[in-house]
C-alpha cells in the first residue's frame, strides 16, 4: 500500500472564509456576556453592602470607561441573542400536520416575542 | 477554430508511488457555457491527461461522488458551472478534511464507519420483517424525517466543518444528520441504542454549531439543524438518566 496524503489542519482556519469568522465573533460575543454577568454579581455585593456603598458604585460607573464597556456588552448580546433566535427554529421545529412552521414565525414565538414582552414589562417595572 | 476561448484549471495532483508531496498542474480547456466543471475535467481526462484520477457517475447531483474543492469552496463538480468563473482559473483539489489517496480522490473509509456506526437502519424490538403487515407512517410522520433522507453522502459538510478538520473522530454533519433520521422515523425502535453513540464526546457535542455544514449541503439536509435536535434529545436522555437509571423500567 502506499502512503496517503494528509493536509494539515491550520490553527487559523477561522481567517480562510468570512462564514467561520462571524461564527468566531458569535463566540467570542459570549465572553461579554459573561463579564457583564460578573458585574452584575458584583452589583448585588455592593447593593447588599447599603445605600452609601450602591450610589458610591452608582458614580463609578457613570464614567466614560464603564459606559463603554456597557455598550459593548450591550452590542455583544444584542449580536448573540439575534444570531441565536435565528438558529432556534432550525434546533426546535414545530409541525402542524404535515407541514413545518415558517423559520420567522418560530423564531418570533420563540426569541423575539418573548424577547419583547420581558423587555416591556422591566420597562414599566421601571418607568411606574 | 480561430479565437477560441479557454479556461484554465489549476489541479491538485499526487500519485504517492512518484509523489514526495502534492503539485499542481495547469491545464487550459475550451471554454463552454453549457459546461460544468466536471465536464472540463472529463475533457482533460479524454484529451490530454488520461493520469488524472478522480471519482463522478451520474453528472446530476444525485451519486454523490464528484465533491471537490472549486476555489477552496466544497461543491460537486457536476453542479458548478465554468461560466461561473470565467474569465478567471479555477483551482480544484479534493475535498478538504480527508486523506488523499491519488489526485482528487480521498480515502473515504473513516466516512463509511463513521456512517455505520450510528447504526442506519430502522431496529425494531419485535420481528423485524414483513411478515406481520409493513409498518404503517403517516404523511405527517414522515414529514418530520423527510429531509433528512435526501442525503447524498457526498461529504461535502465535512470538508465545511471545521470540527471535523481539528478533530478527526468526530461523527460529522452527515452520519448525525442519518442518525437523526432513524431517530424521527416512526417506525423505529432503535433511539436507545442509536443514542449510545451518539451522546459520546466526539458526536453531537463536539458540534459546535458553525453551521456551514448545512450551507454547502446540496440536498438541503440541514446537517446542522438536525444536530441542534439531537443535542435536544441527548440532554432529555441525560436527564432522564437522573430520574430513570438506565436499563431500568425496561
Ligand atoms: S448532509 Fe448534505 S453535504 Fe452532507 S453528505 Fe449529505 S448531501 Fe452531502
Ligand atoms: S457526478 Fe454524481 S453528484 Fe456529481
Amino acid at each position: 500500500m502506499t502512503g496517503k496524503y494528509h493536509r494539515p489542519h491550520k490553527w487559523n482556519w477561522f481567517l480562510s472564509k468570512p462564514a467561520y469568522m462571524l461564527f468566531m465573533i458569535r463566540e467570542l460575543t459570549a465572553v461579554f456576556i459573561g463579564a457583564y454577568l460578573i458585574l452584575l454579581l458584583i452589583m448585588l455585593a455592593k447593593l447588599g453592602g447599603g445605600e452609601a456603598m450602591f450610589s458610591e458604585w452608582l458614580v463609578v460607573l457613570r464614567s466614560p470607561l464603564w459606559m463603554g464597556l456597557h455598550f459593548i456588552a450591550l452590542v455583544a448580546s444584542l449580536w448573540h441573542s439575534i444570531t441565536w433566535f435565528n438558529l432556534t427554529p432550525r434546533a426546535m421545529p414545530f409541525f402542524i400536520g404535515e407541514k413545518r412552521l415558517a423559520d420567522p414565525l418560530v423564531a418570533t414565538a420563540m426569541g423575539y416575542g418573548p424577547w419583547l414582552v420581558i423587555s416591556l414589562v422591566i420597562l414599566w417595572g421601571v418607568l411606574r | 477554430m480561430p479565437d477560441e476561448k479557454t479556461i484554465t484549471l489549476e489541479i491538485f495532483r499526487y500519485h504517492p508511488e512518484s509523489d514526495a508531496g502534492p503539485r499542481f498542474q495547469s491545464y487550459d480547456v475550451p471554454y463552454n457555457e453549457d459546461w460544468v466543471v466536471l465536464d472540463a475535467i472529463n475533457w482533460i481526462k479524454d484529451t490530454v491527461d488520461g493520469t488524472l484520477t478522480y471519482r463522478w457517475s451520474c453528472r446530476m447531483g444525485v451519486c454523490g461522488s464528484c465533491g471537490m474543492m472549486i476555489n477552496d469552496e466544497p461543491k460537486l463538480s457536476c453542479a458548478v458551472f465554468l461560466k461561473e468563473y470565467y474569465p478567471n482559473p479555477i483551482k480544484v483539489e479534493p475535498l478538504v478534511n480527508f486523506p488523499v489517496e491519488r489526485d482528487l480522490v480521498i480515502d473515504m473509509d473513516g466516512f463509511m464507519e463513521k456512517l455505520q456506526s450510528i447504526k442506519p437502519y430502522i431496529i425494531r424490538d419485535d420481528v423485524n420483517d414483513t411478515s406481520q403487515g409493513e409498518y404503517k407512517q403517516s404523511p405527517a410522520e414522515l414529514a418530520h424525517y423527510k429531509q433528512y433522507t435526501m442525503c447524498i453522502n457526498c461529504m461535502l459538510c465535512y470538508s465545511a466543518c471545521p470540527v471535523v478538520g481539528s478533530e478527526p473522530d468526530f461523527l460529522g454533519p452527515a452520519a448525525l444528520a442519518l442518525g437523526h433520521r432513524y431517530n424521527k422515523d416512526s417506525r423505529d425502535q432503535g433511539f436507545d441504542q442509536r443514542m449510545e453513540k451518539m451522546m459520546e464526546h466526539e458526536a453531537v457535542w463536539g458540534c459546535t454549531f458553525v453551521g456551514e455544514c448545512s450551507v454547502v449541503c446540496p440536498k438541503n439536509v440541514d446537517p446542522a439543524g438536525a444536530i441542534q435536535q439531537a443535542k435536544a434529545s441527548a440532554a432529555q436522555e441525560y436527564f432522564k438518566g437522573f430520574i430513570m437509571p438506565r436499563g431500568a423500567g425496561k
